[in-house]
């Protein structure tokens, strides 16, 4: 059963700890079985879940957007799933930073600086046409309204 | 199969950028079908011209200006040369996208009505798809698209049934940029012709590969753009057959294409000018007629069979490759293989054969009818060129092995 609330990364899984292991990996082949496994923690998204409005087209890969605001704790939820593998290991990457957290501080959160210092911030290119930058777009506009 | 008289390494030695790592590897260059790299003789005539000859065209008078102009005006005679054409009807563009949408501007849309229909086929490159389809919406034509068959080469009896009275233009590409496909454009043209249909053949994919004669094809308009034939970007050609050409409205008005001007009208220059509206890509001209020379200097049959051998090899190493699978198998096709890799996504092989220094093209290709049709969201592209070697094609296989690896 799928439970977006359920999903750890931001939690037991944080962008911190990521930095940190990518650090100890130098060579690209193990960088991107761990950005891969990344991507395997995140549970697919449910078919019917995969709906045009959660869609965030890419020119080569696609990506699936959910979200899910708990107005009482002030903590947006949010899951992703994508029909590549590296895409959503990179979007795992994103959650971890983004995912639980309150709209200012995720409306604050500097996105190309975190993918600059793990050495990743070509994938968040905007010629890369993966998707990811357009996700990130979309999760920061929604916290902007949120934070309204 | 290797071809004596070819002398590969020397022919690298002339694209500079070939020698160079990415990623830590050797860069194996595999995505020509996007774009070809350039060789000396270009980098060399463009920095010539910018440096000492660089002036507006057809209006100084001064001497730099006539120097620029002959060079311009001989490049379109190059070009003329190189498709067996007039060099009145040589328009330069910005690229096939253009070309093509001059003709279903200036064409389509000022002859079309409602109940005509406009012939494509599944396989076409968005640039000769969607001009079309707009022409069609804008005037009430219909487009027609021919199918294809299992190997992706077109299927030719739906050709046949297609192709009536109705028809009154047949486009078509030369070579399939998703699959390689070579398409028989010339007994096709000659079909439609015969129905009186006016025939426009996309060669983006052609001319870098073998050599191509608008008088032989008897076509009336062809186009292709200069990058993908060693030349640079921003330049264009669309030859159109003289009276088509004379008959056609000018696509954009402005300096340059006129003959007199008054508030109340104007009148067109002749030809090819009709159709050049304001300050021409001098530059990229001068360039891809250096191309053109360039390629004309080398022993194009040569060039042919090394070619061939890449295709022969790359295709036979993917055949043996595990879980491979070919896209477009037809029996005639220009050095593409576009494939897929079981379980993989087109993203992810590409994205790993790049940190390998393999760079290939994913996706759609700009063709997402084609892949529909196919019922796949892309695959993966490798496009050969002149300078590719056989050492390339088995560094490819070698790093889909490790791709493999990750899946």
């Amino acid at each position: 059963m799928f439970d977006i609330r359920s999903i750890n990364l931001g939690k037991d899984i944080t962008a911190e700890d990521i930095a940190e292991d990518l650090e100890f990996l130098d060579d690209w082949e193990e960088r991107y079985r761990y950005i891969i496994d990344l991507g395997k923690q995140l549970p697919a998204l449910p078919d019917e879940l995969k709906t045009e409005d959660r869609f965030v087209r890419g020119c080569q890969s696609q990506v699936w957007l959910e979200t899910d605001y708990d107005s009482d704790a002030d903590t947006l939820y949010m899951a992703v799933d994508s029909d590549a593998l590296i895409v959503k290991g990179l979007a795992a990457i994103v959650l971890s930073a983004l995912n639980r957290r309150t709209p200012q501080a995720i409306h604050d959160y500097d996105m190309d600086a975190f993918f600059d210092r793990i050495d990743l911030l070509s994938h968040l290119s905007p010629t890369r046409g993966n998707g990811l930058r357009a996700m990130v777009a979309r999760i920061k506009h929604q916290a902007e309204t949120l934070a309204a | 199969m290797t071809v004596k008289a070819l002398d590969i390494q020397a022919l690298r030695a002339q694209f500079p950028i070939l020698d160079q790592q990415v990623n830590g590897k050797p860069l194996v260059y595999l995505d020509n079908g996007a774009t070809t790299q350039k060789p000396v003789a270009v980098l060399d005539a463009l920095d010539h011209y910018y440096r000492s000859v660089n002036s507006n065209v057809h209006r100084g008078a001064h001497h730099l200006s006539d120097l620029a102009t002959g060079q311009f005006e001989g490049a379109r005679q190059t070009v003329a040369d190189f498709l067996n054409a007039s060099r009145e009807e040589i328009l330069w563009t910005k690229g096939t996208t253009e070309s093509i949408n001059i003709v279903a501007h200036c064409i389509g849309r000022e002859r079309l009505q409602p109940g005509d229909e406009v012939l494509i086929s599944t396989s076409e490159h968005h640039a000769n798809i969607v001009p079309w389809q707009q022409a069609c919406l804008a005037t009430g034509a219909t487009l027609k698209v021919i199918p294809l068959r299992d190997d992706c080469s077109l299927d030719l009896d739906a050709f046949e049934t297609l192709l009536n009275e109705k028809t009154k233009i047949f486009a078509i590409g030369h070579a399939s940029n998703a699959l390689g496909t070579l398409n028989p454009v010339k007994d096709m043209v000659a079909r439609a012709k015969a129905q009186g249909a006016i025939t426009v053949i996309d060669g983006a994919q052609a001319v870098a590969h073998f050599p191509v004669d608008v008088q032989d094809l008897e076509v009336d308009f062809y186009a292709f753009s200069g990058h993908k034939l060693f030349g640079p970007t921003g330049i264009g050609v669309l030859y159109g057959r003289r009276e088509l050409l004379e008959a056609m409205p000018p696509y954009q008005t402005g300096g340059e294409m006129i003959e007199t001007v008054s508030f109340e009208k104007s009148t067109w220059n002749q030809l090819p000018y009709k159709f050049e509206a304001g300050t021409p890509n001098i530059a990229g001209a001068i360039g891809l007629a250096a191309a053109i020379n360039w390629f004309n200097q080398q022993d194009r049959p040569a060039l042919q069979a090394h070619e061939d051998a890449l295709l022969a090899r790359v295709t036979e190493q993917a055949e043996a490759c595990q879980g491979l699978k070919i896209i477009g198998t037809a029996a005639n096709k220009v050095s593409v293989l576009s494939f897929l890799l079981e379980g993989a996504h087109p993203a992810d092989v590409g994205m790993l054969l790049d940190k390998q220094g393999v760079a290939v093209r994913t996706g759609h290709h700009c063709t997402m009818p084609l892949m529909d049709s196919l019922g796949i969201p892309g695959t993966v592209r490798a496009s050969f060129s002149i300078y590719n070697t056989l050492d390339e094609v088995d560094r490819l296989f070698e790093a889909l092995e490790k791709v493999k690896t990750f899946l």
